[in-house]
């Protein structure tokens, strides 16, 4: 299978390489056509966003204003902080010059003279290797007025590396602008969506890195021979994250619509001990987990894994064997959504810090069959009341873990009911969503 | 105690100024910047940053706390970071957490007696592939063991 994003060239991170390679002809091809043909190229190709969303790029770009008297923005968001993702930071390290091709022919569509790369604090190494690259292409002419005159056009745009500094609210779109221009990282309400009320008031689109990284190969190869990779309806290879308990963890690049359980078993090695999986999370940590029975046929692509109960999201797979303490793991991804709640919405605030104690309550061995349901409770009064996606996050894996492994939880509980609990839960039934609703 | 930078940081506060329209959004690089000359963000540190960037100090304050990056306190020479979210801890980023913790002595966001280090229990870093992990400073190691930990504390001057 051919690799689109982090193809198996040596040396490919190295500006010399990725011209000798076929570097920048995507970029000069893309200049000598239109804006909308561009964007209409990536419309058909079916190319849809790898940061989790998995919207149609092509789409998004579209929605950018064709008649504006202010500038255009570019984001590139590899703020990469969900657990269980750890791909973007492949392609800083192994592939930067495509990433940075794929900006050019993005900002060339979109209108932007200038483009930004946000990249997690925590990545120091990868934001310098980033900036290695990006000031390997500007010295090469391949960036910025020079461009001019490298690709005989007279479309030029700046790119820069902006870096964050531990949060992982930043990689929510809004929240990454809002940390961009020097505030606080709080999301904004949407709408205006970004591709009217941006940064700085100006018209910007927010793209993924691996997302950007496959725009240079479909120019060059055509949207018709990308449409064609994997699922129909979700084409083009994804960039798989395994972890956790697996013999071979990894990022694996496989065609979309790959089984979750070729990827476990045959690319990752399978699990140590040959022990039986009790639970997957098949896109992120935020993402609805799935019981070891429900892996069987599931396909890794946006709508396969929305039948099965799941998401695609950032394509990191998180494996867990037989002997895995759910509690634990819950409680430690409520602490994580608490930890990074930003503090502006109340149902968020409040309710990550309340799902936290009530699973540490049941980890510590005090919880009762009555704590189950306020869980469900609180998820359900988070989810949807909430400006940014952090609140489904946050409650998609509470709710979704308890009710699909509802036996487990109450083997962890006491039968008894805790009166106190109870009526808690009762009293705010009254707003929440009934239980029957609750998918299982 | 008054803060200044020094003339080579100011270029380099000025470069990352260049890369906006306007001066507010390199406060994130500014304030890295004071970091490594300061050691961490005093209210001195908050002050003069804000001079430079045209901004209040409480916005300073603001973008300070909000980060889990910007200290308002010295840190040891060696920052030990060690992740325990999930796909860590399923390879044993606990162990790692509790060995770094009893070897030195000090809980999270610790300093020990001579400065030499502080730890910090830190969510995912990115390294999920390559768990456990811990950083020390700016640099990761992974796919770590106990041997390994311990022989790269011992190393660490």
């Amino acid at each position: 299978m051919e690799k689109i994003v982090l193809p198996d060239i040596d040396n490919i991170h190295i500006l010399d390489v990725y011209v000798q390679n076929g570097g920048f002809t995507a970029a000069k091809k893309a200049f000598s056509q239109t804006a909308d043909d561009i964007i209409d190229q990536v419309k058909k190709s079916g190319l849809r966003g790898r940061g989790g969303a998995a919207f149609s790029a092509g789409l998004k770009w579209s929605f950018m204003p064709k008649t504006t008297d202010k500038p255009k923005y570019l984001c590139i968001n590899g703020d990469e902080s969900e657990p269980g993702s750890f791909k973007d930071r492949q392609i800083f390290e192994y592939n930067p010059h495509q990433l940075i091709e794929g900006i050019l022919i993005t900002c060339y569509a979109i209108g932007a003279k200038t483009a930004y790369i946000y990249i997690r604090g925590e990545y120091h190494k990868w934001v310098k290797l980033m900036q290695k690259a990006l000031d390997d292409a500007y010295t090469a002419g391949y960036v910025g007025e020079a461009m001019k005159e490298k690709f005989g056009t007279e479309f030029f745009c700046n790119i820069y590396v902006h870096k964050g500094a531990g949060a992982y609210i930043c990689g929510e779109e809004s929240s990454l602008m809002n940390s961009l221009e020097g505030h606080r990282g709080y999301p904004r309400v949407k709408p205006p969506f970004p591709a009217q009320n941006g940064l700085w008031g100006c018209p910007t689109t927010i793209n993924n890195v691996e997302t950007i990284t496959n725009i240079p190969p479909i120019i060059t190869k055509g949207w018709e021979w990308f449409s064609k990779i994997g699922e129909p309806k979700h084409p083009g290879t994804i960039l798989f994250g395994v972890s956790g308990h697996v013999n071979k963890p990894g990022v694996y690049e496989l065609p979309s619509g790959t089984l979750l359980t070729d990827i476990i078993y045959n690319y990752a090695g399978g699990v140590p001990g040959n022990k039986n999986i009790l639970c997957v999370i098949p896109g992120g940590s935020s993402m609805p987990p799935l019981r070891g029975d429900q892996l069987e046929g599931v396909k890794m692509d946006a709508e396969s894994l929305k039948a099965a109960g799941s998401a695609i999201g950032t394509g990191g797979i998180m494996v867990m064997d037989e002997d895995t303490d759910l509690v634990k793991v819950l409680a430690r991804l409520s602490h994580f959504y608490h930890h990074e709640s930003c503090g502006q919405c109340t149902p968020c605030r409040e309710g990550t810090g309340w799902l936290e104690k009530i699973l540490k309550r049941i980890l510590a061995g005090n919880g009762s069959v009555s704590d189950i349901d306020l869980l469900v409770t609180v998820a359900n009064q988070i989810e949807g009341n909430t400006i940014c996606a952090l609140g489904e996050a946050a409650a998609w894996p509470v709710r979704f873990m308890v009710t699909r492994f509802r036996d487990y939880f109450e083997a962890r509980v006491s039968k008894e009911v805790n009166l106190q609990v109870a009526n808690k839960v009762h009293s705010m039934r009254e707003t929440a969503r009934p239980l029957a609703e609750v998918k299982n | 105690m008054e803060f200044k930078f020094t003339p080579e940081n100011i270029d380099r506060i000025n470069k990352e100024i260049a890369k906006y329209p306007v001066k507010k959004p390199a406060v994130m690089a500014t304030l890295y910047i004071a970091q490594e000359q300061n050691g961490y963000i005093s209210n001195e540190v908050i002050k003069e940053v804000a001079a430079i960037l045209e901004m209040t100090a409480e916005e300073v304050l603001g973008v300070v706390t909000f980060y889990t990056m910007y200290y308002q306190k010295p840190m040891g020479k060696n920052h030990i970071q060690v992740c325990t979210n999930v796909s860590c801890m399923l390879r044993g980023g606990y162990d790692i957490w509790n060995q770094v913790k009893e070897k030195l002595g000090i809980g999270n966001m610790e300093v020990t007696g001579d400065g030499k280090f502080s730890i910090e229990e830190v969510e995912c870093m990115g390294s999920c592939g390559t768990a456990p992990m811990l950083a020390v400073n700016e640099d990761y190691y992974e796919n770590l063991t106990k041997e390994k930990v311990e022989e790269l504390i011992n190393s660490l001057k």
